[in-house]
């Protein structure tokens, strides 16, 4: 039996063939190396993250993550519920709040599910994957599992918005959290504690429907991790990585910058300090390769 | 006579009373206290014609028309600083998105607004298949704007695509069904459920 057993919900962004299918990859590797068994919730859906406002009225969209955790109860009862993306785990964590705090609300959420032959007890904790490491696991078993420290990297942490608002992590700020920072340093690398724009909103949703005003955000956000001398910036969020890593080229074209920062996931980073290989850790999945990763992955 | 006309005429000169029953988490707009910190924390409150302080003053002097057919709710990026930061705890992401969802579903939404229809996009996208299709929503962002400029966005995104290819972070497979959850016929009635409660809660309201 494993260490640690969690009801895993790893959202669309992740699935094959999709945008971050190599933080799903990365994740599977690191929670091998701590023990940790996923089970997947079968047949979970969309959560409709936070741009599915315009089509989805409250209901429609609270039954969506209602749908997820009826499913979990039913199929992984007693599991907690664990989400790696970001925008996952705040909708059903707000669906489950809000769901719980009006009888109303839930009673016509329920009539929606029984469509489906299915009912939500809500009686389900839904956690982040880095709540899971900073506060079920530890700094200390993870620094246990280090293979291959990070040696002579320094790491820009980049926690973003959702992964750090409005839930965050217990005990840590909303404007300036550091356990990413105390991750890094616990994996070798060294951190930059005090870099400006780790909770700046790269745009999210907004990068694609208002490509210039978010790639404004995201060229301070590159230009910060240059001013602190990074060679790559670690994220927790699937959007914030596509979003910081995949426009570069665009920046530089409209800017004049010369931006070719590697945006990797903290799973990425651990992969690697745990000792797997490149493939193992999704390095194949970066368009703006990691180079001093993959050095040390070997 | 159109919904619109039907709220025009049930609140009357309230416009407050009108949010607070049928704006998701609208009960929350008199207890702002104009401090102006939302403003001061939005990521794009210098693309806010009236950022979110703004609104709420408008919302309780009646600004009925100025609010509701303006472009400002849909520059919310959900990065969810005004709500953290608000010193009278009002939901305001919440607040934001449902107006934008109440403007657009009264019809008063500026026409051509490129995140309502994203997030329209993505709405229908995921309502498809209870997943999203990230190759198809793509595609029809770019082509959302008429033919020649998808082509054009299309030409301007094909590095990031082949990018994406490479890194196995898209796949053509896609085009072709892509993923799905198992029990769509579920799935979809319960969403024609949950869609017909919200409809009535609504026009008990209205």
């Amino acid at each position: 039996m494993a260490k640690y057993e969690y009801s895993f919900y790893p959202g669309c962004s992740s699935q094959k063939g999709a945008s971050s299918s190599n933080y799903l990859t990365s994740v599977e590797t690191m929670c091998e190396e701590l023990d940790i068994q996923l089970n997947h919730i079968p047949d979970w859906n969309c959560c409709s993250a936070s741009i599915g406002y315009a089509g989805g009225g409250e209901l429609p969209r609270l039954t969506l993550s209602a749908r997820n955790i009826a499913l979990s109860e039913e199929h992984n009862p007693g599991q907690e519920i664990v989400a790696t993306c970001a925008a996952c785990w705040l909708a059903t964590r707000e669906a489950s709040e809000r769901l719980g705090e009006d009888d109303e609300l839930m009673a016509e959420a329920n009539t929606a599910l029984a469509e489906a032959g299915l009912k939500l007890k809500n009686e389900t904790p839904i956690k982040h994957m880095a709540e899971v490491l900073v506060e079920e696991v530890g700094y200390d078993e993870i620094a246990s599992k280090v293979k291959k420290p990070l040696e002579g990297i320094k790491i820009a942490g980049y926690v973003g918005c959702q992964t750090n608002r409005p839930f965050g992590i217990h005990g840590e700020s909303y404007e300036n959290p550091k356990y990413l920072d105390k991750l890094v340093d616990t994996l070798g690398a060294e951190s930059i504690p005090d870099y400006e724009k780790k909770v700046q909103c790269c745009g999210g949703a907004l990068a694609f429907s208002e490509p210039d005003k978010s790639q404004e955000m995201i060229k301070g956000i590159l230009e910060a991790a240059y001013d602190n001398g990074a060679d790559m910036v670690v994220t927790p969020c699937p959007v914030c990585q596509m979003n910081v890593e995949v426009y570069q080229d665009q920046i530089n074209a409209k800017y004049g910058t010369k931006f070719k920062m590697p945006v990797v996931y903290y799973s990425t980073l651990m992969s690697v300090a745990f000792g797997r290989s490149s493939k193992d850790a999704a390095l194949d999945g970066q368009i703006i390769r990691a180079k001093k990763l993959e050095e040390i992955a070997g | 006579m159109s919904t619109n006309t039907a709220m025009i005429e049930k609140y009357r000169n309230n416009f407050l009373k009108e949010v607070e029953a049928n704006v998701e988490e609208g009960d929350w707009v008199k207890m702002c206290m104009q401090c102006g910190v939302c403003s001061g924390s939005c990521p794009l409150g210098k693309h806010w014609e009236h950022p979110p302080q703004e609104i709420f003053m408008m919302i309780r002097a009646g600004k009925r028309d100025e609010v509701l057919s303006s472009d400002s709710m849909w520059m919310c990026t959900s990065c969810y600083n005004c709500i953290v930061r608000c010193p009278r705890e009002l939901p305001i992401t919440h607040i934001m998105h449902g107006l934008a969802h109440y403007a657009k579903r009264l019809g008063l939404a500026p026409k051509n607004q490129p995140t309502m229809k994203f997030a329209q996009l993505f709405w229908d996208n995921l309502s498809k298949k209870g997943r999203v299709n990230e190759l198809k929503l793509g595609i029809s962002l770019y082509f959302m704007n008429g033919f020649g400029e998808g082509i054009k966005t299309s030409l301007k995104m094909k590095d990031i695509g082949l990018g994406m290819l490479k890194a196995k972070r898209m796949s053509v497979a896609e085009a072709f069904g892509g993923h799905s959850v198992k029990d769509l016929s579920g799935f979809h009635k319960m969403l024609k459920k949950a869609q017909e409660l919200e409809d009535a809660r609504l026009t008990q309201h209205g």
